[in-house]
């Protein structure tokens, strides 16, 4: 059988290895995976660089380099591109709305004591975390005192809440009132009482099956009927209630659904060790219940935030309506149309992106059932 | 029964709380019933729906049905009504159209065009609607004017009055028409029933598709020819002032239609990805070990399943479009919400208008979560 010996070969060392096919590494391999693996993708390859090609060098030709970033009124903008001019002057109403400019710094606190605020709740792992919390949950009355007066501070009227910080001031109300109500109302559906149960499910359906709009023409004209006469309530007050109360019906919803995915036994080994409800919920339900929800509920206080804009439609004035204001002002008419727009947008992206960001990443660290 | 059981027994304490809870409940009605007809008398205004029989005096130019100043107000309700079914069936069909296709290519293993589409998706996700609404509106108000319209091959024109599109013309015998493509669907499914018991008896297979098509299509062209061609397409032309023929789809509506439609578009595409994403990849690799072509596994393995987790947050996502379509008020599309503001502010009758608003969102959606829930029943049977 000497023939099978043809088939082994037989040898000491390892041969080294060979570099991979020049074509499968590097840029050139990257290339081929990614973009021209087939005549589909080589199509929309092209159809994408193509896109791209006619899209983004007009736009930063219009939005930088052929600019103009100075000048007083819009006729100074002569140039093909964007006119920018106008941020030097009335970026501050953009910002403020109609808050007095000596109080800006009112603002600007409020704005920079949330970040250790936020910081607080949403990290571990900070010096202090005691002392911090405590900051985080009183954080609301100072800002509150900050921006509309009192202590010693020169008080503002509501109404001369505008811009941005309007939006903020709005969108912030209604996240830190909206979890809570929501909470009741989720456990409120699933109460055995059934009052309670029904007048949940009553509201929630209500408040989710029409447009926030039309809550908001109930706060400005039906809730008037509804008071006696020599109660008035500020009308950015009644806005932020409805926003608030629209916001915690869908978080009902969301927060819910983690409240169904609690198995029976949870409940049941509460019960065995002696907890009454509240302990059970707050100990036991609550804590898996809000953590399989966070997603939910960050997304709904991304549309709560945007949702913040459409206070402009009854006539308050936020970043919407300075922009538009400074749009049909006679000294810009015609010339600010799309940048003020644009920087709008580009405001509420930031903070809505990083939202969902921080959510994504948050629902991954807390990931620890599964694997 | 001592008193310390109303407090001490779960079930009476339950049974107290609760009816604290309607004395409450009571109490704040009372109030509010009190204080609204007080005001109302105070401001000399009767209550009840009699006001919807009055003459409306205002104009309303988006309409559907017949409609001028000397209809009543429940009349501008209606026409406001078809106007908010008119945008949401556009938005909803663009929409969809928008968001299987980006949900699709931002799964795609091109680099560059999932890329793009990310951009588009989290962009337009994270920018509030009423932005991109009026925004789109504005870009509609800044087309040429009417005699400077920009056309595309002189048969739709954009101009800042809307956009002027061919119309079709209905003469004699167009209804025919309409029958045999009735008939022609009405067909292809007997056909498809009789093709599925035939495949499940003896399996053979039939093309059911492409006999499908070929009646569907074909039929009603044979019909429009033999008919002369009764159905024509008015295509607008150029006056010496102005456009005429044609249909013209207003601003407003544009702008409307296509800021809801690339919004909603953006969520769907991600339910859309999440669906697909759902499907386990052993299910695609056990079809093609089974023998399946690519095609066949999409439509008969992945697509079924995905469509089980896509549907029911698809139809709230229409839903949401839908409600989301009052925001037209900011940009006078004149929908429910628009056409109730106006009158709200002539006829004071603000109760009634906003409950009007309510009944009709109100019943939109409990008519969609009905769906919902026989859709999920349904699909929970196939469930094993």
């Amino acid at each position: 059988m000497s023939d099978e010996r043809a088939f082994y070969r037989s040898q000491a060392e390892m041969l080294p290895p060979r570099p991979a096919p020049a074509a499968t590494v590097g840029v050139v391999g990257w290339m081929r995976a990614n973009l021209f693996s087939s005549y589909l993708n080589i199509a929309l390859t092209l159809m994408s660089a193509g896109l791209l090609w006619v899209a983004v060098p007009p736009f930063l030709d219009w939005a930088l380099f052929g600019a103009d970033f100075s000048g007083a009124t819009g006729a100074d903008c002569t140039g093909d591109g964007a006119c920018w001019a106008w941020l030097d002057q009335r970026i501050e109403q953009f910002l403020y709305g109609f808050y007095p400019a000596e109080s800006y710094w009112r603002v600007n606190l409020a704005v920079i004591l949330l970040v250790p605020a936020l910081a607080y709740l949403l990290f571990d792992n900070l010096p202090y975390a005691r002392y911090g919390r405590f900051f985080s949950v009183a954080y609301p009355v100072i800002a509150a005192v900050l921006l509309v007066g009192g202590f010693g501070l020169e008080s503002v009227t509501t109404d001369k809440f505008g811009g941005f910080m309007l939006n903020l001031v709005a969108g912030l109300a209604g996240i830190v009132l909206s979890l809570p109500i929501g909470i009741l109302l989720a456990l409120g559906r699933r109460s055995r009482l059934p009052v309670v149960r029904i007048l949940c499910v009553v509201f929630i359906e209500i408040f989710r099956g029409v447009p926030l709009i039309t809550l908001l023409f109930v706060a400005i004209v039906i809730l008037q009927l509804f008071l006696p006469p020599e109660v008035s309530l500020d009308q950015l007050i009644r806005v932020m209630i409805m926003i608030t109360l629209f916001a915690s019906a869908y978080m009902a919803e969301v927060i819910r659904g983690g409240l169904q995915a609690i198995s029976q036994g949870q409940y049941e080994a509460s019960q065995a060790m002696g907890l009454g409800y509240w302990q059970m919920m707050r100990l036991v339900v609550l804590p898996q219940a809000l953590k399989i929800s966070i997603p939910g509920i960050v997304n709904t206080f991304i549309g709560l935030f945007k949702d913040t804009t459409l206070v402009i439609i009854i006539g308050l004035f936020d970043i919407l309506g300075q922009a538009r204001l400074l749009q049909t002002n006679p000294e810009w008419i015609g010339e600010v149309d799309h940048e003020t727009f644009l920087l709008a947008a580009v405001f509420f992206f930031v903070i809505c992106f990083s939202m969902s960001r921080y959510s994504i990443n948050l629902e991954k660290s807390l990931d620890t059932g599964r694997q | 029964m001592r008193v310390s059981r109303l407090w001490t027994d779960a079930r009476a304490r339950g049974l107290v709380f609760q009816v604290l809870l309607l004395l409450g409940l009571a109490f704040v009605i009372a109030v509010i019933v009190v204080n609204t007809t007080e005001n109302l008398q105070r401001a000399g205004l009767a209550s009840g729906y009699g006001f919807l029989f009055d003459t409306a005096a205002f104009d309303i130019n988006q309409r559907l049905i017949e409609y001028d100043s000397t209809s009543s107000y429940g009349r501008a309700f209606v026409v406001g009504g078809l106007n908010t079914i008119l945008v949401a069936v556009l938005g909803i069909i663009a929409a969809t159209g928008i968001g299987f296709i980006a949900g699709v290519l931002r799964l795609s293993n091109n680099y560059l065009i999932s890329r793009i589409v990310a951009v588009y998706v989290e962009f337009t996700r994270n920018v509030p609607l009423l932005l991109q609404i009026i925004f789109w509106w504005i870009i509609m108000l800044t087309l040429p004017r009417v005699r400077d319209s920009i056309s595309i091959g002189e048969t739709v024109f954009l101009n800042n009055r809307g956009i002027r599109i061919p119309s079709p013309v209905f003469e004699n015998g167009s209804s025919i028409i309409f029958l045999a493509i009735a008939a022609g669907l009405i067909g292809t499914i007997i056909v498809a029933r009789w093709a599925r018991a035939r495949q499940d008896a003896t399996g053979q297979r039939f093309p059911v598709g492409w006999v499908g098509l070929t009646v569907v299509v074909g039929l009603p062209l044979a019909v429009y020819f033999l008919l002369g061609r009764p159905i024509g397409l008015e295509a607008p032309v150029r006056g010496t002032f102005n456009l005429k023929g044609g249909g013209n789809v207003t601003p407003e509506l544009t702008a409307l239609w296509l800021a809801l439609s690339t919004y909603t578009g953006a969520f769907i595409s991600e339910i859309v990805r999440a669906g697909i994403l759902s499907v386990s990849k052993g299910q695609t690799e056990a079809a093609g070990a089974l023998g399946f072509r690519p095609g066949l596994t999409m439509r008969l393995i992945t697509l079924p399943q995905a469509l089980r987790v896509i549907i029911p947050p698809l139809t709230s996502q229409y839903l949401n479009l839908t409600k989301n379509s009052s925001l037209a008020v900011a940009i006078g599309y004149q929908d429910l919400v628009s056409i109730g503001d106006t009158i709200l502010n002539q006829s004071g009758q603000a109760l009634e208008v906003i409950s009007i608003y309510m009944i009709v969102y109100l019943s939109l959606s409990l008519i969609t979560s009905a769906f919902m829930n026989w859709y999920n029943a349904r699909i929970a049977l196939v469930e094993r």
